[in-house]
């Protein structure tokens, strides 16, 4: 909701970028400080915390026993699911997930399993019957702008921290059998959004950004810098200049993150 | 269920329904169909069949979503259960209310909301039959639909999608590219602003990918939007002879 403070910001945001400036002092395609935390939950199969500035996610995994989709009865199953807790946000209010909340699972899962991250064949006990059902749960703690970014780093830094159990199959039985296995990785997607602010485009919006912006663009880079997966946002529009002006920032910017991180 | 074709494309380098790979699927547009709403529109684009209706602008429901500078714009999209193959549950998927986001902020940047402060307009779609590309074919009706509606828009918004099927770069994915295809791009546009309001993509492609492929989802935009245009003319042309009868 548009308020005096964010028209005076605003305007100061966007002078400031007309300079190629931010109120941060950042430059227009740099990251805010980047921190990742694997393991921080030891009750769940997999964990990791990741901090981008002062916004903070911490996503579980659950790798439970359930049935296959019967277009896939040789595949795992992935679950992603999204909480803006009431906690992290003015904004943020409890209750069922709102359309928020659901656009941002959706991306997330969108970029882990169009890049194919998980070897979700290597997830079937029995062909038809059971799988291996990997629950990622995406948990916004403090909310100072790009969720999307931090929520898929966080994601896929907890599958590559998630374990499942060693099993056997006895006479059609399933026995879950003492120690673990790490979750099959095959991808480790980076997804860079880009916010454009009048007719500039910066990197990792902030808050205040965020705020102002005039629509947000998402992709997902995997290993190989192709794209898996794109969401724009927000009540503006792109030039399709800028959409592949969008293209290769991201390219790049996921480039650099996937260097930092040797993933 | 049909059996899974083998390939997406064949040997003469055309589609399952014989298509050339930046063809798009017979589009057929009618304004005005609806006739409580105070705007409304009908397509068909392959075996899609959508109709959308707009009411607004009006009060604000609940009171205290108005917004003092501009109207709301509210969003629905909805799929009837006997639209696929398996019933769906009339009640709202993650997925429809994923859409809805989506569409509306697709159409947003086409409507003057300053003009009509502290109302709220509704946008509803509902998708009788869908066949591949519903929420592009949604976009294209739910704009014609607030035009017929009288609402000021900058531009009319019209979707299309691209985006791999096999190993070629194809126009307006029906279901079984959507499917089994490698990758899809919707795209909406207002063509007259040179303004993309709607960019999604899921699949794989690389970066030369995904530039034809928005090109061509972009040609494929200027094509309908033409048909837009007539379908609103069509609608008080009508009006028109019935007058002078």
């Amino acid at each position: 909701m548009a308020s005096v403070v964010t028209r005076i910001k605003q305007k100061q945001i966007v002078e400031l970028l007309e300079k190629g400036k931010r109120l941060d002092g950042r430059e227009l395609t740099d990251y805010r400080e980047l921190k990742i935390d694997q393991g921080i939950i030891e009750r769940a199969e997999g964990s990791a915390r990741v901090r981008l500035g002062k916004t903070e996610i911490v996503v579980g995994t659950k790798v439970e026993m359930g049935e296959p989709f019967s277009d896939t009865p040789n595949e795992g199953v992935l679950t992603v699911n999204a909480e803006l807790v009431p906690l992290a946000s003015p904004k943020f209010e409890a209750g069922p997930p709102d359309e928020n909340s659901i656009e941002l699972a959706r991306i997330v899962d969108r970029g882990i399993r169009e890049s194919k991250v998980i070897d979700t064949e290597k997830l079937c006990i029995e062909k038809g019957k059971k799988v291996f059902v990997v629950f990622v749960d995406v948990y916004v703690l403090n909310h100072d702008g790009n969720l999307i970014d931090a929520s898929a780093l966080a994601a896929v830094a907890a599958l590559l921290n998630t374990k499942m159990s060693n099993y056997e199959v006895e006479d059609g039985e399933v026995k879950l059998k003492s120690g673990y296995t790490q979750l099959p990785i095959k991808q480790h997607p980076i997804t860079v959004t880009c916010a454009k602010i009048g007719e500039k485009l910066v990197v990792d919006p902030g808050l205040e950004e965020e705020q102002v912006m005039d629509a947000r663009l998402s992709m997902a880079i995997d290993d190989d810098g192709d794209i898996c997966a794109i969401q724009k946002g927000g009540a503006g529009y792109f030039t399709p200049e800028q959409v592949i002006e969008v293209s290769k920032l991201a390219k790049d910017k996921a480039k650099e993150i996937r260097k930092k991180l040797d993933w | 269920m049909n059996e899974k074709p083998e390939k997406l494309i064949d040997k003469k380098g055309l589609r399952l329904d014989g298509r050339k790979p930046d063809e798009l699927r017979p589009v057929k547009l009618e304004v005005g169909v609806i006739p409580n709403a105070d705007g409304s529109a009908y397509i068909e684009q392959g075996k899609n069949r959508i109709l959308a209706g707009v009411y607004g602008p009006r009060e604000v429901h609940p009171k205290h979503l108005a917004l003092q500078d501009r109207a709301v714009l509210k969003c629905r999209y909805h799929m009837a259960p006997f639209s696929v193959q398996e019933r769906k549950s009339p009640a709202p998927s993650r997925r429809e209310i994923e859409i809805s986001k989506v569409i509306r902020e697709s159409l947003e940047p086409s409507v003057f909301t300053e003009y009509y402060p502290r109302t709220m307009i509704d946008v509803f779609i509902e998708v009788l039959q869908a066949d591949g590309g519903t929420r592009c074919a949604s976009i294209t009706a739910a704009s014609l639909a607030l035009a017929d509606a009288g609402i000021p828009l900058k531009d009319l918004v019209v979707a299309c999608a691209a985006g791999k099927a096999d190993d070629t770069i194809v126009l307006d994915l029906m279901d079984e590219e959507d499917k089994l295809g490698k990758a899809d791009v919707p795209v909406a546009l207002m063509p007259s602003l040179n303004g993309i309001t709607l960019l999604q993509m899921d699949g794989k492609l690389t970066h030369d990918e995904f530039e034809t492929a928005v090109n061509m989802a972009i040609e494929g935009c200027k094509k309908i939007y033409p048909m837009q245009k007539e379908a609103l003319k069509a609608k008080y042309v009508g009006i028109k002879e019935e007058a002078e009868e």
